[in-house]
């Protein structure tokens, strides 16, 4: 499979603070990769670097090859094919759910007025929000801000989506909701990178699990191989944590 | 202490020419001022709420520094001293160069100094929004210019429209200061005919009236775009 996206010896530090410690990490055409790992170990910088909403401060990421922190790379076409999607939805206050969906394909790839309409009716439609088109994105609950959202990204045809915890600041009864849209956009064989709280998730959609912890890549494998097979203590321990904690909820 | 109120009626049907122009100038002044000083406001606030970065280049954050230090000097400067002393000074001195009129002085002189105010009330509104709101508009691969422009100035001014409309209020009420270069609005009209009739009180309750009546339309207007901004959303609703 081609390779889209290679990190090398990429690291980040906040002032003093060194958050991400050489990474490595590659995506390919097609998969799905979850990043999992304890709250604070760099999984949002990770995201956010390979989105240049935060500089790097070593290393490499290539875009098919190219390196993106070239003087001469064209950075708002990359952020057009590699979209994010955030824990917080980040819609457009001062525009409809159907203007939040057409700004960027006028904008940025200069689709004609028309076009981008019937492109955010499309997907609009797939996640389910058709009825809200002409809403205020600020009339809308949390789940359906998050399905608005991703319908934004989905109409810029990005070939990478970053998901940085789309489910996180939704109620339990709307998690499904996203997490169903994201399932068919593997199917359909969207490449993803979706970090993420939600073990199940990780376990039955993704092609590749990567565990983080304190700013590296502790291990990466099949979910299986993360999932059953655990190589790392660290590894270990936060799983054996978590479904602790999940089991003492329950 | 007496006002004779029937004295300032007539005063003000037998000076109806004089008045109306005089109200003429004053709303063109606070309006031309109110609208000039909203697009200066918005260029040098949204220099002002730029951040300068640790990783930005030498150059670009010793121009972004050059770009506050300007803009910062202007806003103390015309913020600190009086409109009065702006205009007597900026009026006299550049008038051997562009030997400009009355008026256009005026207007230069109302735009640039309600600007100093608006800058500052859009740099607080640009910083008022939210910052997920342009990174959003930045993964979408939207440009810097284009994110403002779409996204964070029309946010901005909506938070900040109180603040904004209230610049015209003031500009109404603060025109009058222009008298000193002979700008012929409404408190200097007001003035030639208590000059020539002698009748200072009953002409400036005429002219107190007439200046409450304007601030207050202007209040009323103001507020019903305030409300059908905060209702435009919902009523896109019902025409769909
Ligand atoms: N803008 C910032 N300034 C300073 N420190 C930051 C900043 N962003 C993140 N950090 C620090 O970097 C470290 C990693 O943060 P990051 O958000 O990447 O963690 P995370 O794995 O996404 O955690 P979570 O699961 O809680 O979202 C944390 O210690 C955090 O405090
Ligand atoms: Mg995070």
């Amino acid at each position: 499979m081609e390779t889209i996206i290679q990190v090398q010896h990429l690291k980040k530090s906040f002032k003093n603070l060194e958050v991400l410690h050489d990474v490595h990490f590659d995506i390919k055409k097609g998969e799905v990769v979850t990043i999992i790992g304890s709250s604070g170990s760099g999984k949002s910088t990770l995201l956010r670097c390979l989105n240049l909403l935060e500089r790097l401060d070593d290393g490499q990421i290539l875009y098919h090859g190219q390196d993106i922190l070239d003087r001469h790379f064209d950075v708002n076409a990359y952020r057009s094919k590699v979209g994010m999607v955030f824990q917080g939805f980040n819609l457009f206050n001062n525009l409809t759910v159907l203007e939040n969906c057409m700004i960027g394909q006028i904008k940025v790839l200069k689709r004609n007025k028309e076009e981008a309409k019937q492109m955010a009716l499309k997907y609009l439609e797939k996640v389910g929000m058709s009825a809200f088109v002409n809403k205020s994105s600020v009339q809308l609950s949390g789940g359906q801000k998050q399905r608005v959202a991703i319908a934004r990204a989905l109409c810029m045809s990005p070939e990478v989506l970053l998901f940085d915890e789309p489910t996180s600041a939704l109620d339990p009864e709307m998690v499904g909701d996203v997490l169903t849209i994201m399932q068919k956009k593997k199917k359909e064989g969207l490449t993803m990178i979706v970090v993420t709280h939600e073990m199940a998730f990780a376990r039955d959609v993704s092609s590749r699990v990567v565990f983080m912890d304190q700013g590296v890549i502790v291990e990466e494998g099949t979910p299986e191989q993360i999932f059953e097979h655990p190589q790392e203590e660290r590894t270990r321990t936060f799983l054996k944590r978590y479904l602790q904690n999940n089991e003492s909820i329950q | 202490m007496s006002i004779d109120f029937a004295r300032a009626w007539e005063i003000f049907v037998e000076n109806i020419p004089l008045f109306t122009y005089g109200i003429q100038m004053t709303l063109l002044f606070a309006v031309v001022g109110t609208i000039c000083g909203f697009l200066i406001g918005l260029v040098i606030g949204g220099i002002r709420a730029i951040e300068i970065n640790e990783y930005d280049s030498p150059v670009s954050q010793l121009l972004k520094r050059f770009g506050k230090l300007i803009t910062g000097f202007y806003i103390w400067v015309f913020r600190g001293t009086p409109m009065m002393v702006q205009a007597m000074f900026l009026y006299y001195l550049l008038k051997p160069a562009l030997s400009w009129t009355p008026l256009v002085a005026g207007l230069f002189i109302i735009s640039i100094n309600t600007g100093a105010y608006m800058a500052e009330i859009i740099r607080a509104g640009i910083q008022s929004v939210d910052a997920g709101q342009s990174e959003a508009a930045k993964s979408l691969g939207m440009t810097t210019g284009q994110t403002l422009i779409s996204v964070i100035f029309p946010q901005a001014i909506k938070n900040t429209f109180p603040s904004i409309g209230n610049q015209l209020i003031v500009n109404i009420k603060d025109s009058s200061m222009l008298n000193v270069i002979s700008v012929t609005e409404l408190y200097f009209q007001t003035t030639s005919v208590a000059g020539s009739n002698m009748k200072y009180i009953e002409c400036f309750l005429v002219a107190a009236v007439i200046y409450l009546f304007l601030t207050t339309i202007s209040t009323f207007i103001l507020n019903y775009i305030e409300k059908r901004m905060n209702t435009v959303n919902q009523s896109k609703d019902f025409c769909s």
